[in-house]
């Protein structure tokens, strides 16, 4: 596995009492007191250092290669997974999944993301990035939920949308506006969770639903940081710099009241216990879930449209002082 | 020669290369006369070129609020570029009539910051769509954008999502959007209001996708081919309904309001 430089501390405490661990088993020593003081220090300084994270560092914890992707977040979070292929139109999209299944019991459609989890895996899924025909799919899916009145559920993990000669033959930008619009407009609940990185209109594409939910240590952003420092300081190396000026974080994302909630992740980020992080996305979907069930389909859909027409209200309070 | 051109009373067409007057190129609703090179208009050009004399009313001239976010050059960016254009933000929106039919419209200026979509354009493009609703109205957008206004972060790509969620009120009314591509149209905007239209033209040669060419010259490490994402192209792939030469768009825009005139 892949380790992030600022988490060397965390591994080199948990090398040490891994190691220590053996020793006692081998040299038959009790060593209780000693591993047990270790581990409390090894959670102090774990909980430390990811409630302290750098807007650039979360970029780099929401890519980990470690963190589990939307194919775990399923297997998680849903039972009766039925995987539905194709735009009907052109093709499958491998980089963008989408499928029947149940939560908790009711059926619901699924879409999401879907990073590989090594090279070849990447290559087949094209990193996460979808073409036009994925988000067709998204769309042929969400309306297939509206007709039989089935919740959407989202999964939100990618660099963006597709950048090639393919991807605009065939319209990326009309699939990507379409699967929005589509989105919103829907007569059914949509719930959309951003669980790794969320780039650009391609996470937008599945993101305009009635909440939007985050994980603690997921970003959101209009493009990569590498991408606007490049663009607007013409200096890639400046990546961090622009990751805090993006207001990409979810701490960030809520204070500006873009996201509905911040779900909790174990200490030390989702890649540590995937079980436990896909417990509270579980516990935090249901949740919402459930606020949303008991909506008539116009009111649905009015203060759907409502969140998004004053979504950015709160910034623009100074226009008309003007 | 340079002084000449400097001074802006000549001008070389980026196709051809000939010298054309303003005069000459004003009167031919600077289309290059030699090579039909269509060169960018600003956006009270379009609303000259589109709309009756006379007939314009501005929706929400004062709309210039700003997004306090933290990239420090942007607040000089946006003054440098209200100066140079005269222009508040870099979208001009209201109401006027084409050939006497009368329309809500909005004109993207690309001088501003390449046009590019935050929260002001976005707002501004919402209350023309809502003002268009209220009135029943027609929308006519002139679209060209290098996309999402970086420098607003996360705010400027929910306008995608803003203008999207506008436009299907619109829609639920039976009302008309005719939406027009010009040079160029991209990113954020394309894909949201842009190509959310009832019916799509553009105009000849009109840069039009989703990335940009050097960014996907960029991700595929080759270059891309003549005519690559214009507007031709476009409509071979069948995702506009006509490339309409400008001097032939006002009246294609008053047969496809005639059209659907309500009775
Ligand atoms: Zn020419």
């Amino acid at each position: 596995m892949v380790n992030l430089d600022f988490e060397r501390p965390i591994i080199e405490l948990e090398t040490k009492i891994s190691e220590l661990r053996t020793f006692a088993r081998e040299k038959a020593l009790d060593l209780q007191n000693e591993i047990a003081r270790l581990e409390k220090r090894l959670q102090e300084l774990t909980a430390d250092i990811y409630q302290n994270l750098t807007p650039w560092q979360k970029v780099l914890v929401a890519r980990h290669p470690g963190r589990p992707n939307v194919l775990a977040y399923i297997r998680h979070l849903f039972t009766d997974f039925l995987e539905l292929r194709g735009d009907r139109l052109y093709g499958d999209d491998p980089a963008l999944i989408g499928g029947l299944a149940r939560f908790n019991g009711r059926p619901v459609t699924v879409l999401g993301n879907l990073k590989g989890k090594d090279t070849r895996e990447n290559l087949e899924r094209n990193f996460g990035m979808a073409h036009p025909e994925g988000y067709r799919k998204a769309r042929r899916l969400m309306l297939q939920a509206g007709k039989f009145k089935r919740p959407v559920i989202t999964l939100i993990d990618t660099p963006g949308a597709y950048c090639g000669v393919g991807a605009e033959e065939r319209g990326q930008a009309v699939a990507i506006a379409r699967s929005i619009q589509t989105m919103l407009g829907l007569r059914t609940p949509v719930v959309a969770v951003i669980t790794g990185e969320g780039g650009s209109g391609g996470a937008l594409a599945l993101g305009a639903g009635d909440r939007l939910l985050i994980q603690e240590h997921a970003v959101f952003s209009v493009i990569s940081p590498e991408a606007y420092a490049t663009i607007l300081w013409n200096d890639p190396a400046r990546c961090p710099e622009a990751a805090q000026s993006m207001k990409i974080t979810a701490a960030d994302l809520a204070e500006l009241g873009i996201v509905d909630e911040v779900i909790p992740e174990p200490p030390g980020g989702a890649h540590r216990d995937p079980a436990l992080a896909a417990r509270y996305v579980k516990e935090a979907l249901a949740r919402h879930l459930d606020e949303l069930a008991g909506l008539p389909e116009e009111e649905l859909l009015r203060r759907r449209l409502a969140k998004f027409r004053k979504i950015d209200n709160a910034y623009l309070r100074e226009l008309n002082t003007n | 020669m340079l002084s000449i051109l400097a001074r802006g009373l000549w001008t070389r067409c980026p196709c051809c290369g000939d010298l054309r007057s303003a005069k000459e190129l004003d009167r031919s609703w600077k289309v290059c006369p030699k090579c039909g090179y269509h060169f960018r208009l600003t956006a009270p050009e379009r609303l000259q070129y589109t709309l009756d004399e006379g007939s314009f009313r501005e929706y929400d001239q004062g709309l210039t609020g700003e997004v306090p976010l933290a990239a420090p050059e942007y607040q000089e960016k946006l003054q440098a570029a209200r100066q140079a254009t005269a222009l508040p933000e870099a979208v001009l929106t209201g109401e006027g009539t084409i050939l006497g039919h009368r329309v809500a419209v909005a004109a993207l200026d690309i001088r501003f910051i390449m046009a590019s979509m935050g929260t002001v354009v976005g707002e501004k493009i919402v209350r023309a769509i809502e003002n268009a609703c209220a009135k029943r109205l027609p929308l006519v957008i002139f679209s060209a954008s290098g996309g999402a206004r970086l420098q607003e972060g996360v705010l400027s790509l929910l306008q995608m999502a803003k203008t999207s969620a506008a436009l299907i009120a619109f829609h639920r009314a039976g009302l008309l959007y005719i939406s027009v591509l010009t040079d160029p149209t991209t990113g954020g905007v394309s894909a949201s209001f842009a190509f959310l239209g009832d019916i799509i033209l553009a105009e000849p040669g009109a840069l039009i996708g989703f990335a940009g060419p050097r960014v996907i010259e960029q991700t595929i490490r080759q270059k891309l081919p003549e005519g690559f994402q214009r507007a031709e192209f476009l409509c071979r792939h069948g995702f506009i309904d006509q490339v309409v030469p400008r001097p032939r768009l006002k009246s294609t825009l008053a047969q496809i309001l005639a059209l659907h005139r309500e009775v």
